[in-house]
C-alpha cells in the first residue's frame, strides 16, 4: 500500500525536486557566505520548511536583535498558509497520525499538489499526501545541507532556473482554472493580486492581496457559491438515503463544477 | 558574522518556527473535525483554491519590473510557453520543464 503511493506521489514531486534543489542550494550558499555552519540552513529547513522566510531570516540573523519584529514578519509572510488550512480542512480528514505532519509540512508546493493531484482510487490518499509533504520536505532540506556544506565551490550557469516554479504554478492554476465552472475565481486571484502588487510594491502586497480576494470572493458568494452547493449538501447529511446514488457514481454529482481532471505524466497512455 | 548571540539566534529562528506553525495549524484548530463547518468556511474552501494559484503565480513575478531591465518579456514569452505547452500537450511536467528551457535561454543568450 505505500509502495504504491509513493510510486503515486514521486512524479507529482519531480518538478519540485528541480525548483526547490535549486532554490534551497542558493539559500544554503547564502547562510555559508554570511558566515553560519550547515547546521542552521539544515535546522531552519527542517523546522521552517518555508522558502521565502528562510531568505528573510538571514536578514533577521545578520540583523540586531528584534524578536516583535521577527513574529511580525513572519505572520505577515505566512499568512497565505490560512488560505491553505482552509483549502485542506476536507481533504486532510481521516488521514490519522499523518495529519499533524501534513499541516506541518504544508507548504506552497505540498498545498497546490495535495489539493489538485487525482490520487488513482487504488492509492490511499493519506499515505499518497504524506509521501508528497515528505519528498518535498527531504529535498528542500538536503538541498540547504549541502548548499552549507560546500558553499560557494559551486558555479555553473544556472541563471533562470528559479522559473521552474513559476512554471510549476503556472500549470497547477491551469488544471484548476479549466476545473473551475466559474471562471472568475482564478481571474478574482490573478487580477486582485497583480493590482495590490502595483499599488503596494514587492515587499507588502500580499495582505492587501488576501484582503482584496477574501472580499471579492464574498461579494460574488451567490454567483460563485451556486456551483459548489451539491458538494455542501454531500458532505453535511450523509445519513441522506438520497446520497447512496451519489455514493454509488463517485464524481458524478460534482461532475458538472470538477469534471475529469488533467492527468500529469501522460500515465494514462501506460 | 551575525551580531546576535547563540541564544538570540536560536530564539529568532523559534519564532520563525512557531510563527509559521500557527498560520499552518490555525484553520484546523479553529474549525476542529468534531464540529460541522460553517457554511461560509466550506464555501471559501472551494472558492478560494483558484484564487490562490493565481495568487501563488502572480507571487513568484513579484520581483519583475516592467518599467526597467528587460520589462518582464522573458517572464512572459515563457509563461505563454508553459501555457502553450500545457493546453496543447497536457503533461505537467513536459510544460514545465519547457517552459523553464524558453526562459534559461532567453535571459542567458537572448537578453
Amino acid at each position: 500500500m505505500k509502495i504504491k503511493a509513493l510510486k503515486a506521489a514521486f512524479p507529482y514531486t519531480i518538478p519540485i525536486f528541480a525548483g526547490f534543489w535549486f532554490l534551497s542550494l542558493a539559500y544554503g550558499i547564502l547562510m555559508n557566505v554570511n558566515g553560519f555552519s550547515f547546521v542552521y540552513p539544515m535546522m531552519m529547513s527542517i523546522l521552517i520548511f518555508g522558502g521565502s522566510l528562510e531568505f528573510i531570516a538571514v536578514t533577521m540573523l545578520m540583523s540586531p536583535f528584534a524578536p516583535a519584529a521577527a513574529l511580525t514578519i513572519t505572520l505577515l509572510v505566512q499568512a497565505r498558509h490560512l488560505f491553505y488550512g482552509i483549502s485542506m480542512l476536507e481533504k486532510y480528514k481521516n488521514t490519522g497520525w499523518k495529519k499533524p505532519y501534513l499541516i506541518f509540512g504544508m507548504c506552497d508546493e505540498s498545498f497546490s499538489i495535495n489539493y489538485t493531484a487525482e490520487i488513482p482510487p487504488d492509492v490511499d490518499r493519506g499515505w499518497f499526501m504524506f509521501f508528497v509533504t515528505i519528498l518535498n520536505h527531504f529535498y528542500w532540506v538536503s538541498g540547504a545541507t549541502i548548499g552549507g556544506l560546500i558553499g560557494s565551490l559551486i558555479s555553473f550557469n544556472t541563471e533562470g532556473l528559479d522559473f521552474v516554479m513559476t512554471a510549476m504554478f503556472v500549470t497547477i492554476f491551469l488544471n484548476q482554472w479549466m476545473k473551475e465552472e466559474k471562471k472568475y475565481t482564478g481571474l478574482i486571484g490573478i487580477g486582485a493580486t497583480a493590482a495590490c502588487l502595483m499599488v503596494f510594491g514587492p515587499d507588502s502586497f500580499m495582505i492587501p492581496s488576501m484582503l482584496a480576494i477574501l472580499a471579492l470572493l464574498t461579494a460574488f458568494k451567490n454567483p460563485i457559491g451556486k456551483c459548489y452547493e451539491s458538494d455542501f449538501d454531500r458532505e453535511s447529511d450523509e445519513s441522506d438515503p438520497a446520497d447512496h446514488i451519489s455514493e454509488n457514481n463517485p464524481g458524478y454529482e460534482t461532475a458538472e463544477c470538477e469534471p475529469e481532471t488533467i492527468q500529469t505524466q501522460g500515465r494514462k497512455n501506460k | 558574522m551575525s551580531p546576535m548571540t547563540i541564544p538570540q539566534q536560536i530564539i529568532t529562528i523559534a519564532i520563525c518556527a512557531l510563527g509559521t506553525m500557527l498560520t499552518r495549524f490555525l484553520p484546523f484548530i479553529v474549525f476542529s473535525s468534531k464540529k460541522p463547518t460553517p457554511r461560509y468556511i466550506q464555501y471559501l474552501g472551494k472558492a478560494l483554491p483558484c484564487a490562490v494559484f493565481g495568487m501563488l503565480v502572480v507571487y513568484c513575478l513579484k520581483n519583475v519590473s516592467l518599467l526597467t531591465g528587460t520589462h518582464g518579456i522573458p517572464e512572459a514569452i515563457a509563461i505563454a510557453a508553459t501555457a502553450g505547452l500545457h493546453l496543447w500537450k497536457k503533461q505537467m511536467l513536459l510544460s514545465i520543464a519547457g517552459g523553464t528551457a524558453v526562459y534559461m535561454l532567453l535571459v542567458q543568450m537572448v537578453f
